[in-house]
């Protein structure tokens, strides 16, 4: 019946998170933000004790996790895969290179490969219009990325596994 | 030289001029000397009458006269206001208020203290995008330099005005651009916004008065102190003074940020400053105010860009995404494309919005499917009045433009999707049909062994035919016929 | 206040400043239709996201349509309600909200019942121009409430009967745009969430998304089997509520025609739950006056003030709320399961019958109350002492299917020996009658003197926190009362903080008490429904002969031949229960 399933350490550590935040509920997104930066995601158990640590419900805060796009609850790949979907890489051609992401990782966007190297996502706009489309990897930007690149690219860090 | 000669640099002076990192450069330009100014020599009912008197409109989207705001806040009575900027850019495509936070942290930082000054708040807070990791850390120096030299904190410039700013993040929600929208997500709710009233100026965050403005608009602020409200009034047009930053994106040759004065054509835009289209190919429209905007066509070249002019065109300034588009872009697609990124955004408080544009979204599907008829023109254009009509906030009541601004500049290109199954543009995979043409096919079986889905046959030596049920529309044949034989019908 | 002159379809209209102008047209009978809006009077709930947009009206100058519920009248306005455009937009939102519900209104619990079925026929909807992908989510049925969610139009009256005025916090909206829906934490089930299944959510719900779980069909499969003696026993808000279903204005009494009902439908006995109300103000009163009593000779030790127990989602809500308090409730268990243990002790007994060949069926204005029921401490060998609960609403549905014309139902009595109560059980139905029905017992019990005067106006009302001081011949004893969670958590928090005066307190989950409770017929919004009902019990309690528990012949001799005492030794086995800790226990899936 126990629910948490987190690491004492860990738990210590949200709740260190919220304590710097003065446990103040108007704090959650920067609570969350925190969290996800140590956690790499926000899964149930992380979500339930920052409820409790705020004194705020956790469906509350699994409404708030679930209303904003950069808070996820499944853990990102080693590797994640962001293509910029905004107009500016939309119109040049990003859709297509997100597809071949998709064809050649086996993945959907939202999903990590089953070894958890990469994870897929689609965002809208780095505001960098001038290099579309864009794909970043982890931190390294790609700019004007064709179809053709994306194999390259894969296998960039497939060698680094 | 073209694209420098048109192009007046008010809100981006510093960008790229400066280390942004730097604070004494800042104030090497002229930095924080409005601030003092208005400390030392005016009254906050002066400052907003120049304001007032400038003719500045908000730079985020919606174009409300920035003077007669910070007077709204001014005039309630609390014990605490509030000031906020308003950093969630979220337009795709847009990305100006990235490039002034990370180019020139102080101006914004600056203004938001004389807006503060105005207004009666002791308070900031600015709401950034948690995806600009150098804009706010750029933001995070900039801030404790400013408490360093005093430009924040107790007793601004000796007097006894006393102001700080304080960073929230965003998490990646559109619809947080919207004001309401933005102050609950600061309080740490679901982004949804309210329905106004009660504006901002009178209950904003934790239920006091507060006043939002967006980057651009507040990068405006320090110039026209210093310069004069006479001096930015000059620049413009009648009801739109001063200049506007657009991220020219798209299909033109040179694309970055410009900063022109209100007033200037989109052709010049587009073709001086832009550099004309790429690769040589042929206008034919241009999207500006991003999802909340719509498509404006060759006919609107001419017109001078202010608030109003672009909306009596069916679009709207936004905040200052220009995206242009060639002969390849479909119509219809583009309408959809937006559809689909308001579909993601809505924030579901509001039936119209969470349901109505799934529905507009699947109706375009439809027509670029091929699958759509007559009825459903109508049907969108129905669907996208009434969104417009009845939604909560401003998200759901521009959403429907990409539709309807496209169905009123380009009602052919969704006739022949509907009656004839065709994409002018080519864009619409189900519309398209590759063909083979019989006197140029020699039979040589290439396509043949080349299709995935065995959807050509043909004898050998004799011309081949596709089977266009069958056919996925790869495009692998076209690519293999070595004597062009193959095209898109 | 200043008045605002504004004129609706024609109609010259002054209101004062703040008036919506929903309320302004309604204010001279132009009635703007609403969904999502609901505001109930005297009570803390007030839902106006302004979400459905169903109210939306040409205000003139203005560029889009205004939401009239929250439009403040403005001088000189220019409102009209009905023009075409108006209507095209209601009519295309509506169908909007029905291209993502599902069309299975025949067979849908909420048929007839349905505020957004009755509001799509009244603009006339006969087709769908905008069909299109439905959502689908993970739906729940716990014991108690059922949970629909396709059915969710987005109208968040639960969110806010949950939070706001519960603060109960177990509802929520999740995800965003078309996905987003209204659920606990992680879309998980609600038995594994923190809530007290009080129903308030399903009481306001507009259409079939939350609605009770549905007990009819074990009721009739046990009345079936041959082997199986079926008992029934009915709470005291049912009997003023009942005859709403059938079309009688709210606050009849139809007791007599439900006992009759009843019977037709093949119980084998009719017993009144208020028999266990009388036995309940026994335990609980004599529990109070051991506490007092202590207190009084100076014992630090004793918890006071003593709070009710009768009310299984108050019980919930202490349990996942404020279990460091576990031992200040009263430790009686409720009527419900009072009646359920002697009926299949004594009764049985009686009988001559096992306890297992005996089905305990309960009729009761709750959803709170199934739950309760399906509490394993309340079950010998795996046997509960209540085997069925259903509600008023279900046994109203039970009275159709049967093809009763409850019109000509006569009136009957109950059974003997459990159909036997007093005044005091009846009064139990309401907020403040558990406490004066203590009162009227304990005061005798203490003094040793006859109460003159039983009614006790000043324990009465509807205001969600009351209190009074009760003179028991010279000990002043200082009671609380409080209505829905929320009103509940602040006279807890009070008790926390060390700060409270009171020696007692009642706390009933629902506004109004049982009359208000989620398994009642649909008040759409009338509080004055509530009102009635209160008044109904109230007059049910002065007309009867013995108005003080105590004096119930049966109780007396239930305790002179089987239990001995108030708080004895066989009482304690048999009426008397403990609380959990269940704060630990919300399970992650």
């Amino acid at each position: 019946m126990a629910s948490i399933k987190l690491a004492p350490s860990k738990v210590e550590k949200l709740k260190e998170i919220c304590k710097k935040f003065n446990n103040d509920k108007g704090e959650l997104i920067n609570v969350l933000h925190a969290a996800q930066e140590t956690f790499g995601y926000l899964p149930a158990e992380v979500q339930e004790i920052v409820a409790e640590e705020l004194n705020v419900s956790v469906a509350h805060v699994h409404g708030v996790v679930s209303f904003y796009s950069f808070f996820t609850m499944i853990p990102k790949g080693e590797y994640p895969i962001s293509i910029c979907m905004g107009t500016a890489c939309y119109v040049r051609g990003a859709e297509k290179v997100l597809d071949e992401f998709k064809k050649l990782l086996n993945i959907k966007v939202g999903e990590t490969t089953p070894d958890g190297a990469f994870s897929l996502n689609s965002l809208r706009c780095v505001g960098a219009c001038g290099l579309a489309p864009v794909v970043t990897v982890k931190e390294k930007v790609y700019g004007r990325v064709a179809v053709e690149d994306v194999k390259g690219i894969i296998e960039e860090y497939k060698s680094l596994e | 030289m073209a694209k420098l000669k048109k192009q007046i640099r008010i809100a981006l002076r510093n960008c790229g001029f400066i280390n942004p990192e730097n604070i004494d450069e800042y104030i090497a330009r002229d930095g924080y000397m409005a601030l003092g100014k208005v400390l030392e020599t005016m009254s906050p009912e002066e400052t907003i009458e120049e304001i007032k008197k400038s003719g500045l409109r908000g730079r985020g989207g919606g174009g409300f006269p920035t003077g007669l705001k910070w007077e709204l806040t001014r005039k309630v009575d609390a014990e605490q206001k509030y000031v906020v900027c308003n950093a969630d850019e979220g337009d795709p495509g847009a990305f100006m208020d990235r490039s002034i936070l990370e180019g020139d942290p102080h101006s914004v930082i600056e203004a938001m203290a004389i807006n503060a000054f105005c207004t009666g708040a002791s308070k900031g807070l600015v709401y950034i995008r948690a995806e600009y990791p150098l804009a706010i850390e750029r933001l995070k120096i900039a801030l404790k330099q400013a408490r360093e030299y005093g430009f924040l904190g107790n007793n601004i410039f000796g007097s006894n005005f006393s102001f700080d700013i304080e960073i929230r993040y965003g998490a990646g929600a559109f619809v947080c651009g919207e004001e309401t929208a933005l102050i609950h997500s600061m309080e740490g709710l679901r982004g949804e916004p309210g329905v106004k009233p009660p504006f901002p100026s009178e209950k904003g965050y934790q239920g006091m008065p507060t006043n939002v403005n967006n980057v651009e608009t507040y990068a405006n602020i320090p110039v026209i102190i210093l310069e004069g409200a006479d001096w930015f009034n000059k620049i413009g047009t009648e009801k739109s003074k001063g200049t506007k930053v657009f991220a020219l994106a798209g299909k033109v040759n040179n694309v970055g940020l410009v900063e022109v004065p209100m007033g200037i054509t989109l052709r010049e835009v587009i073709f001086d400053i832009g550099g004309g289209i790429k690769d040589g190919k042929k206008f034919k429209a241009v999207q500006t105010g991003g999802p909340s905007g719509g498509c404006l066509t060759e006919a609107h070249l001419d017109t001078p860009i202010d608030y109003d002019n672009l909306i009596n065109a069916g679009s709207m300034m936004g905040s200052g995404g220009m995206i242009v588009m060639d002969e390849d872009d479909c119509m219809v697609s583009m309408a959809k494309f937006y559809l689909d990124f308001t579909v993601e955004e809505s924030c579901g408080k509001c039936a119209p919005c969470r349901i109505g544009n799934k529905r507009l979204y699947e109706l375009l599907d439809k027509i670029t499917e091929g699958k759509g008829t007559d009825e459903d023109l109508f049907k969108l254009r129905n669907l996208a009045t009434v969104i417009k009509d009845t939604s909560l906030c401003g998200l759901g009541q521009t959403s429907p433009n990409p539709v309807l601004s496209t169905m009123d500049n380009f009602p052919e290109e969704y006739e022949a999707h509907v009656k004839d199954s065709k994409c002018f543009a080519g864009q619409c995979k189900a519309l398209m049909q590759y063909i083979i043409e019989e006197d140029a096919c020699t039979g040589c079986t290439l396509c043949v062994r080349v299709c995935p889905v065995d959807a050509i046959s043909g004898e050998r030596k004799m011309a081949h035919f596709i089977n266009q049920d069958t056919c996925i529309k790869c495009g692998a044949c076209m690519e293999k016929c070595k004597f062009g034989a193959i095209y898109i019908g | 206040m200043d008045k605002i002159k504004l004129t609706i379809d024609d109609t010259q209209v002054v209101v004062e400043k703040g008036t919506t102008v929903l309320d302004a047209a309604k204010s001279v009978g132009i009635d703007i239709p609403t969904l999502c809006y609901l505001k109930l009077e005297d009570t803390a709930f007030e839902n106006t996201p302004g979400g459905c947009r169903m109210c939306v009206v040409e205000v003139d100058g203005r560029r889009n349509l205004a939401p009239s519920c929250k439009t403040p009248c403005d001088d000189g306005m220019l409102v009209k309600t009905h023009t075409p455009r108006v209507v095209n937009a209601r009519r295309t939102v509506m169908e909007l909200i029905l291209s993502d519900h599902p069309f299975e209104c025949l067979v849908c619990t909420k048929s007839g019942k349905c505020d957004l079925q009755t509001l799509a026929q009244d603009l006339g909807i006969r087709e769908i121009h905008y069909e299109g992908e439905k959502s689908t989510y993970k739906g729940d049925e716990s014991p108690g409430i059922v949970r629909e969610p396709e059915k969710c139009i987005m109208c968040r009256r639960c969110e806010t009967a949950c939070n706001d005025v519960q603060t109960v916090g177990t509802l929520s909206a999740l995800y965003r745009g078309f996905g987003s829906i209204v659920a606990p934490a992680f879309e998980m089930d609600l038995d594994h969430s923190n809530c007290t299944f009080c129903g308030q959510c399903v009481s306001v719900c507009p259409t079939g998304a939350l609605i009770e779980r549905d007990n009819t069909w074990k009721v009739i499969e046990a009345i079936m089997n041959p082997k199986k003696t079926v008992v029934v026993q009915t709470a005291p808000a049912v009997r003023a509520a009942l005859g709403e279903e059938f079309g009688y204005d709210a606050g009849t009494l139809v007791t007599g025609k439900m006992v009759t009902a009843l019977r037709k439908i093949g119980f084998d006995y009719v017993f009144d739950t208020d028999f266990a109300a009388d036995l309940t103000i026994m335990e609980e009163g004599t529990e109070l006056l051991g506490r007092l009593n202590k207190y009084l000779k100076g014992d630090k030790e004793v918890k006071l003030p003593m709070l009710t127990s009768c009310c299984p989602g108050w019980v919930n809500f202490f349990e996942y709320h404020f279990p460091d308090m576990l031992d200040i409730p009263s430790t009686a268990k409720s009527p419900q399961q009072m009646f359920g243990a002697i009926a299949k002790s004594y009764f049985a007994e009686q009988l001559n019958i096992k306890r297992e060949d005996m089905v305990v069926v309960s009729v009761m204005p709750c959803l709170a109350k199934k739950y309760e029921a399906a509490r394993p401490e309340f079950a010998v060998n795996g046997d509960p002492d209540v085997n069925v609960s259903i509600t008023t609403r279900e046994l109203a549905q039970m009275i159709k299917s049967a093809n009763l014309n409850f019109d000509a139902l006569k009136d009957d009595d109950f059974d003997r020996p459990l159909g036997e109560s007093t005044g005091a059980g009846v009064i139990f139905g309401t907020t403040g009658g558990v406490i004066e029905a203590a009162v009227r017992s304990a005061y005798e019990l203490h003094t040793g003197k006859n109460l003159e005067k039983v009614d006790f106006h000043e324990l009465r009302g509807f205001d969600g926190i009351r209190s009074a001081t009760i003179d028991f011949d010279g000990l002043p004893i200082n009671i609380g009362i409080a209505h829905g969670l929320g009103n509940a958590r602040k006279l807890l928090e009070e008790i926390q903080e060390g700060k409270s005066q009171f020696h007692a307190i009642e706390i009933m989950a629902c506004p109004g008490g049982c009359i208000g409770g989620g398994g009642q017929p649909y008040h759409h919004g009338d509080i004055g429904i509530l009102k009635k009902r209160q008044k109904a019990i109230y007059q049910e309690d002065a007309g009867k002969p013995i108005r003080k528990s105590h004096e119930n012949p049966y109780i007396q001799k239930l305790y002179k031949e089987y239990l001995g005492e108030p708080c004895g030794e066989k009482s304690h086995e048999l009426l008397h229960t403990n609380y959990f800790d269940k704060k630990k226990k919300i399970v992650i899936e």
